[in-house]
């Protein structure tokens, strides 16, 4: 395992927000490798000019009409909340300074 | 015969003709689950109360005379990736592990509404990664064919529910095979719709331009009447099909005379089981017998769909996956700032494959490599659909393996996850090009297992896969095959 691609694999679960302790680390870096060795198997394929399919069915754009309608109760949207303040979710203090 | 032994569409006759009560059908599948789930496993949550609640609603209104639908009072079970209402759904994962949703899924709302009492939520690999109900948070569920191996995956504890007759019907969900690889390894109809097809509004997403809802059943007649419940317009999706639903019950026996049928030439694994290459000839010579035109049908890039299916599927992941910050729902880590809470609660609360998938959907959108990967990827997915377009030129269906080898045994594959995606590689292509496909029982391994054949139709093809699957069940005999389950009372072997 190259010391650039861990680097790399911690840049990535920072950017994921994804805190992976150091044995998981070396061992999904390890992983990451091997899972891209057959992603990268499309790169044999010659893709000029081919559109990208980001949707299956050719479906157009759906308008609907702009009518309010109802939603749900907020004491019902907040009943999973793990941390509550009113009506309110609650998180830590978002500056990481002491 | 005891009740629950019975398919659906059985039950649904038993229940107009008033010989039994929609009570009695769910108590008996409810014992069932009493004797047999301790060791199978089935099941995250269970529902008794609930069930018995809408059967004795049922029973009152067939009393009173109302119009029902052929499935009311017969029960289901429900893949817990789908959300119901105050009930617990936990997508299997320690994040969600007490997530009772505010709201029922469209297709919930669907089944409430036509009196299908909700037996429980089943177990599942954690936000539907993976194919063998090893990545659960909660547990593994077990074959019922052979209760050392894995029932499949995703949607094992739905396909163990419906092969071990816990329930008659269930419900799953399949992003790259996670119907039809279960119902392959249990030995069940799994049926994976047109994208659009079925609402995905309340199925927790993974995917959400591959997910797609689909029945596990006993015979293709009961898929067909699940899938009429559930299929159809939905103003709460906005990738939702704008098409009327046919009645896929009518004209199942259409028969397959004329049906151009092309077996898949491409060996798209070298480990396939070369009895299960046979078992397809098999049918394949079957089909041809009753006068069907068959012939082989080349899908030059078969190969690259793995490929393609693990970069599309863990980017959207990775992207879906972002809402589970510990804020509004779900687990939350103690922390000192923001940004430390959202890495700890996901770090704590996601298993090692939700991680793995992140991790590479993450890198894979992450700046220096979209082009490369993720773009690359969809303009493969492009390619894949037009070689199913051509396909379909020359066939009405398409024929092959649905695994390359039946149910492996439980940890086998568990520390490989190439080899565990591996598993999937007949059942991604489909998924990449959005077209309905099914897996149906294509007999017994020298093992004991069973093995599976999968039938791929164009778009909204749906009926025609059905009258196939119909076919092949009326060549089996009587009844459908079932696994010759060792246990007695209270799950003791």
């Amino acid at each position: 395992m190259s010391e650039d691609f861990l680097k790399e694999v911690e840049h990535v679960s920072r950017l994921a927000r994804l805190n992976l302790k150091p044995d998981e680390k070396e061992k999904v870096a390890g992983q990451l490798q091997s899972i891209l060795g057959i992603a990268k198997k499309i790169q044999e394929l010659d893709t000029t000019g081919v559109e990208p399919t980001s949707h299956v069915i050719n479906l157009p754009a759906i308008l609907r009409e702009d009518v309010v309608r109802s939603s749900l109760p907020v004491d019902q949207v907040l009943l999973n909340a793990p941390k509550r303040n009113k009506n309110y979710f609650q998180v830590p203090r978002i500056t990481a300074v002491e | 015969m005891k009740l629950h032994e019975n398919t659906a569409v059985v039950l649904s006759q038993l229940l107009a003709k008033k010989e039994v009560s929609a009570i009695e059908v769910t108590q008996s599948f409810l014992n069932r689950i009493g004797d047999l789930d301790p060791l199978l496993k089935a099941f995250v949550t269970l529902t008794p109360e609930f069930a018995l609640k809408t059967a004795a609603e049922v029973d009152q209104k067939r009393i009173n005379g109302k119009r029902l639908h052929p499935l009311a009072g017969v029960p289901i079970a429900i893949k817990d990736n789908i959300c119901t209402e105050g009930i617990k759904t936990t997508c299997a994962s320690r994040i969600l592990s007490n997530y009772h949703p505010p709201f029922d899924a469209t297709v919930v709302s669907s089944l409430k509404a036509i009196g299908m009492p909700l037996l429980g939520k089943t177990n599942m690999d954690e936000f539907a990664m993976g194919s063998s109900t090893e990545n659960s948070a909660f547990f593994t569920s077990r074959n019922p064919w052979d209760p050392e191996r894995v029932p499949g995956g995703s949607s094992g504890g739905s396909a163990v529910a419906v092969a071990a007759g816990m329930a008659p019907l269930a419900l799953g969900s399949d992003t790259g095979g996670s119907v039809r690889q279960p119902a392959s390894f249990c030995g069940l109809i799994g049926l994976r719709p047109t994208y659009g097809r079925v609402s995905r509004y309340g199925l927790i997403a993974f995917a959400s331009s591959l997910d797609q809802i689909g029945p596990l059943a006993l015979t293709a007649e009961d898929a067909a009447l699940l899938l009429g419940a559930i299929a159809g317009y939905d103003r709460l999706d906005s990738t939702s099909l704008p098409e009327d639903v046919p009645d896929y019950s009518k004209e199942l026996g259409a028969g397959i005379k004329g049906i151009r049928i092309g077996l898949i030439g491409e060996n798209v694994d070298q480990q396939f089981d070369p009895e299960v290459n046979a078992a397809v000839k098999r049918k394949l010579t079957m089909l041809e017998q009753h006068g069907a035109v068959t012939g082989e049908v080349s899908l030059p890039l078969t190969d690259y769909g793995l490929g393609a299916y693990y970069l599309i599927a863990p980017s959207e992941a990775s992207s879906n996956l972002g809402r589970y910050d510990g804020v509004r729902y779900g687990y939350k880590a103690e922390s000192r700032h923001l940004e430390e809470m959202f890495s700890n609660t996901r770090g704590e609360g996601f298993g090692a494959e939700v991680k793995r998938r992140i991790m590479i959907g993450t890198y894979a959108l992450s700046a220096g490599y979209y082009d490369a990967y993720y773009l690359k990827a969809m303009q493969v997915r492009t390619m894949i659909r037009r070689n199913y377009e051509k396909a379909f030129q020359s066939f009405d269906l398409i024929l092959g393996a649905a695994t390359p080898t039946p149910a492996f045994k439980i940890g086998e594959k568990s520390d490989d996850p190439l080899q565990m995606y591996l598993s999937d590689v007949c059942n991604i292509n489909d998924a990449l090009a959005g077209i309905p496909s099914i897996s149906v029982p294509a007999g017994l391994h020298s093992s004991g297992l069973p093995m599976g054949m999968q039938i791929s139709a164009p778009p909204s093809g749906e009926k025609l896969l059905l009258a196939a699957a119909h076919f092949l069940d009326g060549q089996k005999r009587g009844v459908p095959q079932r696994p010759q389950l060792e246990i007695g009372e209270g799950g003791s072997k």
